[in-house]
Parts: structure tokens; C-alpha cells; sequence
């Protein structure tokens, strides 16, 4: 008997740990958070005594032209960010694709934008950006140029800190659609070549199709990524000047740390969580979707 | 890989590489170069190539483990040395409780069928994408108000562990699924409990996997500000905390606060030369299938 209650019991125990750990740091935090976004809540009360006030923290939002903004600054930097870094990754690694020498090297030092802390990131291209010691303006200076209000100017900026996203992630699309354009299947390429495809109709025709499932997991990817981005334009721009830079996730932070409105931040986090699972649920539909089609493929082959 | 032959390129790649290749580190190798000068050569005009390095930013930084005393400080700002120490412990710390929890999770949710696996996997790739930001409000209610854990290095482990077991369980699942069953099948045979099929046939082979896992487990607790800042009292600061505080200050100190910064980027540097293949198997695994 005890044999078999402790086979029935094993994955418990296995999940147990983590399941626990799981449920009192990260499923009951944002339970929590979900209640706490219909609390008017300063950091000096306890929760209970924090007043409910229904739906008021979110009426206040969508009404607070600020939290506009904010959310229109987030949009934009997603969908700027995610659209040079496609181009740029998928571009790069079409080029790069090629058997050369020293191309693992060449790999492992584009990966160490992503490595290293998003704080030193942020401090590295401050920097640069600064108005006078920073080497931007300094080689502007030196050209007889005058300089450029990197971090100053609103419209700056804002392409200033998307600069920096780009440098920092276009490597991470361009080592996922290179090993996509290596897992392609040899036969399609050669069998166009004998067909007398150029280059470019080799791209357009069969590679960029081929790598299409790849490529779309790794926009989502990026994108739910986008989202979270803030340590870096913390240290960068702080959001300002004015609001230019102020993305949702930073939004929250002062909202909590500076205004001290708990609950207004819990709304926004809420708001913030639900966009990314949508972002989530999308891309775990599609990843399931192209398991179904590829197991119909395969029956149709066996069955042919 | 010596009998491999390379294709001739023209030499405009090379160029394009080049170019690359200067773009990618180039941040990195200004960020040593600032922390090697002296605030007077920082500052002039002149052309940056000329400038004698020293040691000076970093013996600021880390005064507290010095054995002498350098003659350039008048008195030694121990914040820095204590935040390093702080990143230290939480980092391995937490990166070790991670992973021996979410090994053993990662097993169960592959080799046992049991009631409720899908709904598992489901949530946990949910998970996987709260930021930080997300957890803010609520892990800073009730880690003050409820757990009583503010200000101490075991809450920040906490939030760590919990932000980091998701990715951890996801990532571990795909390396164990390719151990061979029959393996297993022989242990258990040989009258091996389940707990040592799992930590004496299992661990030894998914290595690989581990590494991966710990490395992406340690870079976040590592490097992550958020969190830390609302969870950390003076005591248990770690170095991003310290170095986002630094800045607020209207006059930065630029080479002390790049030699900080060059402190915090080695470890995932150094992580990323000896570990390239592995992080890359990580960073694709999951996206590209095959």
C-alpha cells in the first residue's frame, strides 16, 4: 500500500515546492493587485483599511489626459521599436547567413547587449547622449556640426531611447531567424537555385515563407518583451523630457513611489497585465495551431 | 572542424561585419574606456585616444575590500562594497533555490500523467510574461503589511525565485523530455525510488539545460532594479539600486559610477564567453522548433 500512495503521491511532492512558492509570490500577488485596483490606497495604510471605491481608480485613468499619453508613448515605442528590429534582425541575418569563419564568435558578442544589466544599458548611452562629454556631440563638434539635443528634446528623445532598445535587442531577432533560416530544409533552396532563382526570389519565394512561423513567435516575443522595458529609459530620461518618454511600466512606478496612489498603479498594472496576456494567449493559439497543422501534414504524407 | 572549408567573400562583407561588430561593443569598450580615465581627461576636449588608465574609479568603488588605504580617497564610502556583497548572496542564492525547485517541478509536469498537467503548463507560460512593473504594487503591500519580509535580503529572494521559476520550469521541460524513458525504466528496476531516478540518473543528464537555466536565473536576479529598489532598506541594497541612486545626484561622478557599472556588466559577460551555445539554445529554444 504505502508503495503505491507514494507513486500516486510523487508528482505532488515534485510540483509541491514550487507550487507553493508560485502561488504565495506571484498568483496571490496579482490577485491581490486585481483587488487593490478598486481601492483608493496610500503606502501608509493597510489594506483593510483602505477605502473601496469600485471602478472610480479606472474612470480616473482613461479621464487623466497624463495616463493618455503615457499609454499612447507605449504604444508607440512597441510598435516602433518591434518594426526596426525586425527588419534590421531578419535583414542581418538573410546577409549573414553564409559559411564563414568565425561566425560563433561573431554570435556570442551580439548577444552581450542582452546580457548585461538594462541599468548599464542605460548608463552607457546616457553617456553617450551627454550633452558635452558624450562622443555623439563631441564627433559632431569635431566635424564643425553643432550639437543635438539627445536627451533634451522631446522628439529626440523619444529616438534616442528607441536607439538604444535597438541596439540592445535587434541581436536577439537576428540569432532567432538565423537559426530558423538553418533548421530550413536544404532541398527547397536547391531545387529554386537549379530553377534558376536569383537571390532576391530565393528570399521572397521560399526563405522568408518558409521561416514565416519562426518570425511570428519572435515578433510576439519582442512584443509582449516591449512592453516591460523600463529600467532602461528609467536611467536614460526618467520618462521626461515632459512626458515624451514616459512608458506605461515607468508610469506605474511613480504612480506608486512618488504620487503614492497604490490603487490608481494597481489599475494600470491591471491594465498593463491584461494587454500582455492577450499578447500571450495569442501566441500559445498559435504555436498550437501550427502543431495541428504540421501532425495533419504529417498524416497526409504517411497516408500518400 | 579543421577538415570545414569557408566560402570566399567579397571583401565589402568583411567591411559590413567590421562595422558591426564595432557597433555592438562599441558601448561597451567607451563604458571600460571611461571607467580607466580620470574625471580631468573625461572632461577635456581633446581627442579621448591619449589619456593615462588607471585603477583609481575602481579603487573608489571598492575601497571597503582593499587591503591598503588609497592616498587619492579621504574617506572610504562603503555603500558600493555592501551592495555588491548583497547582489552576491541574492543572486546565488535565489538562482540555487530556483532551480533545485524547479527541476523537480519540471520533471513531474513531463514524466507524470497526472490530473490537471495541461492546466499547469498553461498557467506557467502565462506567467512567464508579468513584468515586473505588474508585481510592484502588490509585492510591496504585502511583503510590508502581511509577511513582514520589507527591507531584508530573504524578501527580495522571494520575489526572485517566484518571477524566475516560470521561465526556469519552461526552459528545463524541453531538455527533459529528451532523456531516454528507458533509462528511468532501468533505475527503477534496480529498486531506485523515484526521488533517486530524479537527482542520480535525471540531473547528471540534463547539465546543459541546467546551465542555461541557472544563467538566465542568476542575470535576472542580478541585474533586476525594480523590484529591489521598493523591497530594500539601506542594508540590502543591491548594485543596480545603488547606481540608479548615484545618478539622481546633480553632479555624476562619471568614471566611479562606469567602473560601477563595468563591475555589474562582468559577471553576465564573462557568462556569456564561456556559455555562448548554451544561452543561445536557451534564448531559441521554444521559438524554433527542430
Amino acid at each position: 500500500m504505502s508503495i503505491a500512495s507514494t507513486n500516486r503521491m510523487t508528482p505532488y511532492l515534485f510540483l509541491a515546492p514550487a507550487g507553493l512558492v508560485l502561488a504565495f509570490a506571484l498568483f496571490y500577488p496579482i490577485c491581490y493587485m486585481i483587488y487593490a485596483s478598486f481601492l483608493d490606497w496610500n503606502p501608509s495604510q493597510r489594506i483593510g483599511e483602505a477605502d473601496f471605491v469600485g471602478l472610480r481608480n479606472y474612470f480616473k485613468l482613461f479621464g487623466d489626459p497624463a495616463f493618455r499619453e503615457s499609454l499612447g508613448v507605449t504604444l508607440k515605442f512597441a510598435a516602433v521599436v518591434v518594426t526596426v528590429e525586425m527588419f534590421l534582425g531578419v535583414g542581418l541575418a538573410l546577409l549573414l547567413d553564409r559559411n564563414i569563419r568565425g561566425m560563433s564568435v561573431l554570435r556570442t558578442l551580439f548577444i552581450l547587449p542582452m546580457m548585461i544589466a538594462p541599468i548599464v544599458v542605460g548608463l552607457m548611452w546616457r553617456y553617450m547622449y551627454h550633452p558635452t562629454v558624450g562622443i555623439f556631440n563631441k564627433t559632431l563638434k569635431s566635424w564643425g556640426f553643432d550639437g543635438v539635443p539627445w536627451l533634451s528634446d522631446g522628439d529626440w528623445a523619444f529616438a534616442s531611447v528607441v536607439i538604444a532598445d535597438v541596439w540592445q535587442w535587434t541581436p536577439f531577432i537576428f540569432i532567432l531567424s538565423l537559426a530558423a533560416l538553418q533548421s530550413l530544409p536544404q532541398s527547397a533552396i536547391e531545387a529554386s537555385k537549379i530553377d534558376g532563382a536569383t537571390g532576391w526570389q530565393q528570399i521572397i519565394y521560399i526563405k522568408l515563407p518558409l521561416m514565416l512561423p519562426v518570425l511570428i513567435v519572435t515578433l510576439l516575443l519582442r512584443l509582449i518583451d516591449s512592453f516591460k522595458v523600463l529600467e532602461v529609459i528609467l536611467v536614460m530620461t526618467n520618462g521626461g523630457p515632459g512626458l515624451s518618454t514616459e512608458i506605461l511600466s515607468l508610469r506605474i512606478n511613480r504612480t506608486a513611489s512618488e504620487f503614492r496612489e497604490l490603487g490608481e498603479a494597481a489599475a494600470m498594472s491591471n491594465l498593463l497585465l491584461i494587454v500582455l496576456l492577450i499578447l500571450t494567449f495569442t501566441m500559445f493559439i498559435y504555436n498550437k495551431a501550427q502543431d495541428a497543422r504540421a501532425a495533419r501534414l504529417r498524416r497526409v504524407e504517411e497516408e500518400a | 572542424m579543421s577538415t570545414q572549408t569557408y566560402d570566399r567573400q567579397n571583401p565589402a562583407f568583411y567591411v559590413l561585419l567590421i562595422c558591426l561588430v564595432v557597433m555592438a561593443i562599441g558601448p561597451i569598450y567607451l563604458m571600460l574606456v571611461t571607467s580607466l580615465k580620470l574625471n580631468v581627461d573625461i572632461m577635456s576636449d581633446s581627442s579621448s585616444l591619449l589619456f593615462m588608465p588607471t585603477l583609481r574609479n575602481y579603487e573608489t568603488a571598492l575601497c571597503d575590500f582593499l587591503w591598503y588605504e588609497p592616498e587619492h580617497l579621504r574617506r572610504c564610502d562603503p555603500t558600493f562594497g555592501r551592495a555588491l556583497m548583497n547582489s552576491l548572496i541574492i543572486g546565488l542564492v535565489s538562482t540555487a533555490i530556483t532551480l533545485i525547485i524547479g527541476t523537480m517541478a519540471a520533471y513531474a509536469l513531463v514524466r507524470f500523467r497526472f490530473m490537471g498537467r495541461d492546466v499547469v503548463s498553461m498557467w506557467t507560460l502565462m506567467m512567464r510574461m508579468v513584468p515586473p512593473a505588474v508585481l510592484l504594487v502588490p509585492v510591496f503591500g504585502i511583503w510590508t503589511f502581511q509577511f513582514g519580509i520589507d527591507g531584508s535580503r530573504g524578501g527580495i529572494i522571494l520575489v526572485y525565485v517566484a518571477l524566475n521559476l516560470p521561465f526556469v520550469i519552461w526552459i528545463l521541460q524541453s531538455f527533459i523530455v529528451q532523456v531516454p524513458i528507458q533509462l528511468e525504466e532501468a533505475a527503477r528496476m534496480d529498486g531506485a525510488g523515484p526521488f533517486q531516478v530524479f537527482f542520480l540518473v535525471v540531473l547528471p543528464l540534463i547539465k546543459p539545460g541546467i546551465a542555461a537555466a541557472s544563467i538566465f536565473t542568476f542575470r535576472v536576479a542580478w541585474n533586476e532594479f525594480l523590484l529591489a529598489n521598493a523591497l530594500s532598506d539601506r542594508n540590502s541594497r543591491t548594485v543596480p539600486v545603488t547606481i540608479v541612486n548615484s545618478l539622481t545626484e546633480f553632479d555624476i561622478d562619471w568614471g566611479v559610477i562606469m567602473a560601477t557599472g563595468m563591475l555589474l556588466a562582468v559577471p553576465p559577460i564573462i557568462f556569456t564567453f564561456v556559455a555562448s551555445r548554451q544561452i543561445i539554445t536557451g534564448m531559441t529554444a521554444g521559438a524554433v522548433k527542430g
